[in-house]
């Protein structure tokens, strides 16, 4: 691993930023920094969003695990439990389809010109995490740790080797966008 | 170089590029990437200027300090990167109100904006109270196969569709 580089303060908020910059530019050319495509997928109507995510999730699926197989690199699974991620997520659902863009895409959406993201979006977002923030001590004791599952993975929770579920799994998300691609969605 | 100045790339295209990104983030930066933490630590810098030093006292401050690190840099490089494809490809344009919202809701920037505003309250509340947010667990956790991604990306998109087809429907024209 290049644990050297990750210490690295200044030269980790220059890669952050390329990265930063590579990613606005594909969502761009992408289409997702529009409000049009991203309600066109939540009705439904347009599948952009999904076949851009699934393209994603599968080469970094299989490009990390090459990548932890070699000893390149660690995986960080994020904890979960269904009071957190589940309760949360549905909130975040709920603001998706409203606001039309998520916190990736309203940034692409601001540097694209529009001023929706910028003036109501951003505010919202920065607002909204905030509130979080300051709801933290009551939600920890109440509700997040509700039915915690922990930082668990697939293969772990099978006890199996990840490239057993690796290979079916990105096999099956390619069978999901050829049906999808067929379809003409 | 012309590609460079085409106003759209094959969605395929795009997400194989964004998941090879992805590979580069997690070997140079021991982190795959992700967005909405970067507000978080926003809206606590914000707090700061109002409220000074002790609001890095607070429980969820403590685990996200109020400062700029690579992700926050992430976040701005989006907006750079967004300028730049859609400056060279001559999309870049001023827009108060999208068009799919104008022809359900009509085009007046008012209720548009009180719209974005309250669904960034949400999406900014629910993405720190999920862990993440589209891409942190939409594409960078489910790559990993956490549990808690693919449960937190079935219910952005379980809530994402019912919230659409309820406001469209039932308030749109």
């Amino acid at each position: 691993m290049l644990k050297s580089l990750h210490a690295r303060r200044g030269v980790q908020l220059g890669i952050g930023l390329l990265i930063g910059i590579a990613f606005g530019f594909l969502m761009q050319k992408g289409g997702v920094t529009r409000y049009d495509v991203i309600l066109g997928q939540l009705l439904l109507k347009d599948f952009t969003v999904v076949k851009i995510m699934l393209s994603a999730v599968i080469t970094s699926m299989i490009g990390v695990h090459l990548l932890t197989s070699l000893g390149l690199a660690e995986l960080h699974p994020k904890p979960g439990s269904l009071g957190g991620t589940a309760i949360g997520g549905l909130i975040f659902g709920v603001g998706f389809a409203l606001l039309g863009y998520c916190p990736g895409t309203l940034a692409g959406a601001v540097g694209n010109g529009f001023l929706d993201a910028l003036v109501g979006g951003l505010a919202g977002i920065v607002i909204g995490a905030g509130l979080f923030a300051s709801l933290y001590p009551v939600l920890q004791r109440t509700v997040l740790h509700k039915a915690d599952f922990g930082d668990v993975t697939l293969p772990r929770l099978l006890n199996v080797n990840p490239w057993v579920l690796v290979v079916p799994i990105a096999a099956g998300l390619v069978l999901l966008l050829v049906v999808i691609e067929r379809a003409g969605l | 170089m012309e590609w460079l100045a085409m106003k759209q790339w094959s969605p395929y295209a795009v997400g194989v590029a964004i998941g090879l990104l992805n590979c580069a983030a997690v070997l140079l930066c021991d982190r795959p990437i992700g967005c909405s933490a970067a507000y978080a630590r926003t809206s606590g810098m914000i707090e700061k200027l109002f409220r000074g030093a002790k609001v890095a006292l607070k429980p969820y401050y403590r685990q996200f300090t109020p400062v700029v690190d690579g992700e926050w840099m992430l976040v701005l490089g989006i907006v750079l990167g967004a300028f730049l494809s859609a400056t060279l490809s001559g999309q870049f344009a001023a827009v108060w109100v999208p068009d799919r919202w104008a022809q359900a809701f009509g085009a007046s920037p008012v209720p548009r904006l009180i719209t974005a505003l309250v669904g960034g309250v949400f999406v900014g509340l629910g993405a720190r109270w999920a862990g993440g947010c589209t891409s942190g667990h939409g594409i960078s956790g489910t790559m990993q196969l956490a549990v808690s991604s693919w449960i937190a990306v079935m219910c952005f998109f379980a809530g994402g569709i019912a919230t659409a087809m309820v406001i469209f429907k039932v308030f749109g024209t």
